[in-house]
């Protein structure tokens, strides 16, 4: 594993219709690090999400992830590495069945058979939705999709994971067996979230972001408990 | 989820011909729908034969032989396009009628065309209708992707079949959303003027369309974050099994043999 799987220097970037989105990010991620990306919508979150991933590239500025700068030439590799699950799971589940999705990113490393199904199934074991297999993803619950589009990253064997708003529309329920599963993941993890109690609960360390930069970063503790820039920055402190 | 059960023909069951491999049951539907195409007119013990094969085959598959014969009922609109054949072929006359200062003759030879038409569409939707009925989507897929369909058509119709339930299900939210709001006071008439009424349906035509739109984007984005390079890869199949291919060629062979015998018949 790399030391410092994640590392964002000075990113810069601006959307075709001239919107400035990210305006000079810098971020070091280290080894088996969870991290949460807090702020208020059009913070830049999702933007910074998608530049992990090498969807959108920056103006300037750069990004590696495990040693690799993310370029045209390292996209498929980098791709392989972080796994990136988007805040509605119908995006993300786009096949017919829930092996099909789970399958997709190891059909897609070129694969052998048994290696595939080999990593399907453990993907499926560690979200605990192994008899799962054969459902169509459009017949399941909000909970189980969430679980199965993470899945559908793990079977990569990523070294990143990337999550955006993974507890926004679940019920108590389903919320609190989606914290304890992130809790059971050993990968390095950046999420971006409204949800600061689970981020009390879960994530050791909070990056705040506000129009396209970083405005803090720091251990959760410090963070949440300074009411002023929570305030500032669209966050409500947590009550207890 | 109503919208999804209304929209698959599939039912599930756990029949001989639901386990039946999706190879082998599109390729005969396909050819005993050739067959019945390629079959004379009027050779009426040769449609008797295939409509019990048909029926048996529902019985079979424990679909209710009642929802079967509903379903099968598709083929009427398809018949109808065959009713002017009554009047026009030329042959032996039936019967004269008047119609609009029109007289027709309805002719003998009309009579069995146009009955030959009618049996055989019935017949060819019926094998339609039993297959979706006991094969599910991505099976199916799998087989015309071994049939040599080619794999970027059906990965369009694997997409477009997971995303139609969703796009029904928007469309019912917006629709749900309208009528919630759709209510009226006592004593004035309910709705607003016709063209009002043809804005509001047209604005959420194009709404739904926008919506689309970018959750096509947004799957697309999703797609290429695993890797997704503009090819579509799939894994190979596994192979069919001795005695599947036995029951391919078993139909197959039956088929040809009704074929044969129709022709030997008009012969």
């Amino acid at each position: 594993m790399h030391h410092s799987p994640v590392l964002i220097e000075n990113l810069v970037f601006r959307y075709p219709d001239g919107h400035a989105a990210l305006q000079g990010v810098t971020l070091s991620v280290a080894a088996g690090e969870k991290i949460a990306l807090v702020g208020p919508n059009g913070a830049g979150k999702s933007t910074l999400l998608l530049q992990l991933n090498g969807i959108l590239t920056p103006q300037s500025g750069r990004i590696e992830i495990c040693g690799l700068e993310v370029n045209p030439k390292n996209l498929a590799r980098v791709r392989a590495l972080v796994g990136l699950v988007f805040q509605l799971p119908d995006d993300q589940l786009f096949s017919p069945t829930v092996y099909d999705d789970v399958a997709f990113g190891p059909i897609y490393q070129g694969l052998t058979r048994e290696e595939i199904d080999r990593r399907v199934e453990a993907a499926l074991d560690a979200v605990h939705m192994r008899d799962y297999l054969k459902r169509t993803s459009y017949h399941l619950s909000v909970g189980e999709k969430k679980r199965i589009a993470i899945a559908t990253v793990l079977s990569m064997q990523p070294e990143v994971l990337v999550l955006d708003e993974p507890t926004a529309g679940l019920d108590p329920r389903a919320r609190r067996s989606l914290i304890e599963l992130l809790r059971e993941l050993p990968q390095t993890a950046i999420i971006a979230t409204h949800d600061l109690a689970m981020v009390r609960e879960l994530l050791p360390r909070t990056v705040v972001m506000d129009g396209g930069r970083v405005i803090a970063d720091g251990p959760t503790a410090q963070i949440l408990a300074d009411e002023a820039l929570l305030e500032a920055h669209g966050l409500e402190a947590l009550k207890c | 989820m109503s919208g999804a059960n209304s929209l698959t023909p599939f039912l599930a069951g756990s029949s001989l011909i639901h386990a039946l491999d999706a190879r082998v049951k599109v390729p005969l539907t396909l050819a005993f729908i050739l067959t019945v195409s390629f079959l004379p007119f009027g050779v009426w013990p040769v449609y008797v034969l295939l409509l019990a094969l048909t029926v048996s085959a529902a019985l079979l598959s424990e679909i209710g032989l009642a929802r079967f014969l509903r379903r099968s009922l598709l083929a009427l609109p398809f018949a109808l396009a065959a009713l002017p054949l009554l009047f026009t072929i030329p042959g032996e006359a039936l019967a004269r009628f008047s119609l609009f200062g029109l007289t027709l003759t309805l002719s003998g030879p009309g009579l069995v065309r146009f009955a030959s038409i009618a049996v055989k569409s019935w017949l060819s939707v019926q094998a339609a209708v039993l297959m979706a009925a006991t094969t599910d989507l991505p099976e199916m897929l799998l087989a015309l992707r071994a049939l040599k369909l080619p794999r970027l058509l059906a990965a369009v119709i694997g997409l477009m079949w997971r995303y139609l339930f969703v796009l029904v299900d928007e469309a019912g939210r917006l629709l749900r959303a309208r009528e919630a709001r759709s209510g009226s006071r006592e004593g004035a008439p309910r709705g607003g003027g016709l063209a009002w009424r043809a804005r509001v349906a047209g604005g959420m035509a194009g709404s739904l369309l926008l919506r689309s739109l970018e959750r096509s984007d947004r799957v697309y984005t999703a797609m290429l974050a695993r890797g997704y390079d503009g090819e579509v890869r799939s894994l190979p199949h596994p192979p069919l099994s001795a005695r599947a291919w036995g029951i391919l060629a078993a139909g197959l062979l039956l088929l040809a043999l009704i074929l044969f015998l129709s022709r030997w018949m008009v012969a």
